[in-house]
């Protein structure tokens, strides 16, 4: 069967899924067993996005919170990618950091919130530090697998062919784990886009579309909660599906790494 | 002066069970531009062997010298090709994985292109210098890693069992290449093998091994013409004689 009719299938079978789900919300709004305050239509729902996207309210929120898990992302990454390679090269290093990441790793991030608040006050601050904490143990861990995943056999050939240290480092080890350190990006932005509209509901103090949702709630718009948390759904569907998908066709899926699904 | 000498070489593998020798007082010469297989069934330490010329592993007793030189760790005189075709890189095509070892001795990119296309029309695959390995068939990897080995210009080709994972007819293809690319080439190999026909239509010279502990136990100098003729009487005497040597 070729890609593309492939995608269109999958593309098709994807939207009946949300079409079904949609229908059935929206069967339940019309029956008025609920007040239509608390459940609103779709139509409505989607005019109240559609006038939000106009006037560009949302997407100026959506900007914060995405400068917010990127800024938080970048930093976890900046952090996790060379700690857990060399958790994976060196004993001392590993024997070191993982007793630590596996204590801290089981605590939620945003129970970090109000000590962040205390020590940092409301803000950027605290919903970057938490979406760094929530990103930086799985960048951690699948790093630190991916080195330990590299082939022997590669480390042994690039020696023969005289790679010292650093050219191992950045031509072998770096590729070779490349299928573990992808996954890792993925799950990482995942936790932080999570993370993010959590701390904002709790630290931010006007912008974001976690802000938004809480904030709704006091002038019990429905309607503006369900157009943000679509929001939050398309952002992190396109950052899953065409940024990190992009990034794995463009890498290890192209180089046989990995296998895609049948 | 032989090119590579071994002198009373003795690996020692300490295992929980006690210490196990895997190569014991193997003393040999190969001389430039000679082809020489190690022959024996597994066990009798000829990977070891080859691991120890290569520099991967330190040897217990005695040493191994290159042009007069003892070996202390790998170096850019020897190219090494393994049994594993996952031994190119995954992340590089072809032609990427032939320059890698240019790439490490500094060549310019155009130059290191240049001599890489070289290579892979050696081993006849000039036409698929930008294939990633998985687009490629098992001999054609293991071309490649041919390729790539010779691509920075060694003086000694070590070879542990590269054509042992491919089906009978690619074999007798890839030995045939290899026999024209050392003939063009005049590295001088060494050549690890079980197979004995292999070690007849290859060779110039042939140690056989034999295992618990590993040593030489003949050492047969193959005078066949070449190319060989692995269905004339002397190619099977010569097979012939080196089973005999083999037999417990």
């Amino acid at each position: 069967m070729s890609a593309a009719l492939d995608r269109a299938q999958s593309a098709y079978r994807g939207g009946l899924a949300l079409l079904v789900a949609a229908a059935v919300y929206e069967a339940l709004a019309r029956s008025g067993a609920f007040p239509p305050a608390l459940l609103p239509t779709l139509p409505k729902v989607a005019a109240t996005l559609v006038n939000q996207l106009l006037d560009g309210t949302i997407l100026e929120h959506a900007a914060f919170t995405l400068y917010r898990v990127l800024f938080g992302l970048a930093l976890a990454v900046a952090v996790a990618l060379p700690l857990g390679i060399l958790m994976g090269r060196l004993r001392p290093v590993e024997h070191f950091f993982l007793p630590l990441a596996s204590a801290l790793m089981p605590i939620p991030s945003l129970a970090w919130v109000p000590v962040f608040i205390l020590w940092f006050g409301l803000g950027n601050t605290v919903a970057i530090l938490v979406v760094f904490y929530a990103a930086l143990f799985p960048m951690l861990l699948n790093a630190w697998s991916g080195v330990r995943a590299v082939n022997p056999l590669w480390l042994r050939a690039a020696g023969a062919m005289g790679a010292e240290e650093h050219a191992l480092f950045w031509k072998v080890i770096i590729p070779g784990a490349s299928p573990f350190i992808i996954a890792g990006l993925r799950q990482a932005f995942l936790r932080a886009w999570i993370a993010v509209v959590g701390a904002e509901m709790l630290a931010a103090s006007d912008w974001g579309l976690g802000w938004v949702i809480f904030d709704a709630k006091e002038f019990l718009n429905a309607d503006v909660m369900l157009a943000s948390l679509a929001m939050i759904g398309l952002i992190g569907f396109v950052f899953e599906r065409l940024v990190f998908g992009s990034i794995e066709h463009a890498t290890v899926v192209r180089w046989g790494m990995v296998q895609t699904a049948r | 002066m032989p090119h590579i000498e071994a002198a009373n070489v003795a690996l020692i593998y300490d295992t929980p069970s006690g210490r196990v020798p895997a190569v014991e007082d193997v003393s040999f010469g190969i001389e430039t531009s000679e082809f020489l297989c190690i022959v024996g069934p597994s066990g009798c330490g000829k990977s070891s062997l080859l691991n120890i010329i290569a520099g991967f592993l330190t040897p217990t007793r005695g040493e191994i010298r290159i042009g007069g030189r003892p070996v202390t760790g790998h170096g850019l005189d020897r190219g090494v090709v393994f049994q594993d075709f996952a031994q190119l890189f995954p992340w590089r095509t072809a032609l990427g994985n032939v320059t890698f070892g240019l790439e490490m001795k500094g060549v310019g990119k155009a130059e290191r292109e240049e001599l890489a296309r070289r290579q892979l029309a050696l081993v006849k695959l000039e036409k698929f210098a930008q294939s990633y390995p998985h687009h490629l068939s098992g001999g054609m990897q293991q071309r490649v890693a041919i390729a790539r080995a010779l691509a920075y210009n060694p003086s000694v080709l070590l070879m542990d069992e590269p054509f042992a994972a491919l089906d009978a007819l690619t074999r007798d293809e890839m030995q045939r290449l290899l026999a024209d690319v050392w003939r063009e080439t005049r590295k001088t190999v060494v050549y690890v093998t079980h197979n004995v026909a292999e070690a007849v239509f290859l060779a110039d010279r042939v140690l056989v091994m034999t295992p618990h502990p590993g040593k030489v136990k003949a050492d047969v100098r193959i005078e066949l013409a070449r190319p060989r003729n692995p269905l004339s009487v002397e190619f099977l005497e010569h097979q012939k004689m080196l089973l005999h040597h083999l037999a417990p």
